[in-house]
């Protein structure tokens, strides 16, 4: 079986895999990494997304294997080491962006991306930018709130440690 | 998704002698396609060889006055390069809209004409603008490259290396996105490059097409309402739970329009 080792969260992490191994498979089942969802098997619904070298991507719809020596992170590594959230994550709270919450790992890291990318975004850049993202509550209103609450702070910001 | 062995060459040469006289074996690129087919099991390669770790097939450059790019170059690269912007804007708008941004961060241009899938973008700028696809082996101009639904002339074990856009004059992209997937109901690429236009119809019949009545009507007018006396014809065309094939048939004419309007 091969051997498989990358960044995650800013600590190593290494693990026999199989080829088939998907990525999100291994941050749930060997890493215990359990905060990014699988909500779909078509490469869809976004509950999967996680950064890999910077970069939002479907952890379904991505070999472990092909993940080897990047840096990956997880809904897990944005909060501040003493727990302080990520600006992003705080105004998901603070404007009530998710109801079930199953969407919400999948939306905040795509949120994260898509801020970073993009000063100054708009409503409509949110919600064409959140595409890959679906929230089965049908939260949207509130979601593109707090993305755009968290835009702003996160610009108000130094880049995070960990991003 | 079945077990497979897992390749990770590092040079173009590696790759093809890992898929020469290997039926079973086959690339992966951003796996867009071919993975989420794996996890149904809809088929079952021995090999895996990830095109990934080529660098020789990746990156975005300006050749004889149009643009020149690896197969393993993703959407989102294509859709933000200043190059394409700047060169030919209609390739960075059809790149844009592809999917969503995790899938454009992911999908690659050479994964996605090998696939040749009916409802691709791609297809419409290569046909439109008279690209040329490198392989491996040869060069293949884009109407002799996408043969049929789900079928190329590539070879076995044969790899897209690049494609080169010639930069048309005057060039927009219109599509009707399938509104869950954004994959082309109808796509329509309008392309003017010196007396030639081409009208490159994706996601309306089994493989893309050139509506041959519209470029001669655009040649003399070029104008949307060169287009309204045009009908486009239902036979042959596809129909499913998305859209009937005389739906598809107007929605032909109406995007071409579109596209046309958005030239000044
Ligand atoms: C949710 C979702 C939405 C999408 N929406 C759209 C859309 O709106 N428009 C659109 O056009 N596409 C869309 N796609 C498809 C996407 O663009 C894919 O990325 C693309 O079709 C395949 O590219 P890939 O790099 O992922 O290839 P892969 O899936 O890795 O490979 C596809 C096929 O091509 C072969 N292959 C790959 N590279 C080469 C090469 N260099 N030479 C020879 N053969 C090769 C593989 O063996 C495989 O058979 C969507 C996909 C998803 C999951
Ligand atoms: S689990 Fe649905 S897109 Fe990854
Ligand atoms: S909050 Fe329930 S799926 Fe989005």
């Amino acid at each position: 079986m091969p051997t498989v080792s990358m960044t995650v969260n800013g600590r190593p992490a290494t693990g026999e895999v199989e080829g088939r191994t998907l990525l999100v498979q291994f941050l749930r089942d060997q890493l215990r990494l359990t905060g990014t969802h699988v909500g779909c098997d078509t490469s869809q619904c976004g509950a999967c997304v996680v950064h890999v070298d910077g970069r939002s991507v479907k952890s379904c719809t991505i070999l472990a294997v092909q993940a080897q020596g990047c840096e990956v992170t997880t809904i897990e590594g944005l909060a501040a080491a003493d727990g302080t959230l990520h600006p992003m994550q705080a105004a998901f709270r603070e404007h009530h962006g998710l109801q079930c919450g199953f969407c919400t790992p999948g939306m905040v890291m795509s949120a994260v991306e898509l801020a970073r990318d993009n000063a100054g975004l708009t409503e409509a850049q949110v919600r064409e930018g959140l595409e890959g993202n679906l929230c089965r509550c049908t939260g949207y209103h509130n979601i593109v709130k707090a993305v755009l609450a968290g835009a702003e702070a996160m610009q108000g910001q130094r880049p995070a440690a960990a991003e | 998704m079945y077990e497979f062995a897992y390749h990770r060459p590092a040079s173009l040469a590696e790759a093809s002698a890992l898929l020469t006289g290997n039926e079973e074996a086959r690339p992966l690129a951003g796996g867009h396609t071919l993975l989420p087919t794996l996890k149904q099991r809809l088929a079952q390669p021995s090999d895996l060889v990830d095109l990934g770790g080529i660098a020789e097939l990746k990156g975005i450059r300006e050749e004889a006055g149009g643009i020149t790019i690896g197969a393993m170059t993703t959407h989102g690269a294509v859709a933000h390069d200043q190059t394409v912007r700047r060169l030919i804007p209609a390739l960075a708008d059809l790149a844009e809209g592809i999917g969503d941004r995790q899938v454009r961060n992911r999908g690659t241009l050479g994964g996605s004409i090998s696939n040749n899938d009916p409802a691709a973008d791609y297809p419409a700028a290569l046909v439109g603008f008279g690209a040329v696809v490198r392989t491996t082996a040869r060069e293949i101009p884009a109407e002799d490259f996408f043969t049929g639904m789900f079928e190329t002339a590539l070879e076995p074990g044969e790899l897209v290396r690049e494609v080169h856009f010639p930069r048309p004059d005057r060039a927009a992209y219109a599509k009707f996105p399938n509104p869950a997937s954004r994959y082309a109901v109808v796509g329509v690429m309008v392309a003017q490059r010196g007396g030639e236009v081409r009208v490159a119809v994706t996601g309306a019949g089994p493989s893309v097409f050139r509506w041959t009545d519209a470029e001669v009507a655009l040649a003399g007018n070029w104008s949307p309402a060169a287009l309204d006396a045009l009908q486009v014809d239902a036979d042959g065309l596809n129909s499913d739970i998305h859209a009937s094939a005389e739906y598809r048939a107007n929605l032909v004419k109406v995007m071409a329009k579109r596209a046309v309007a958005q030239i000044p």
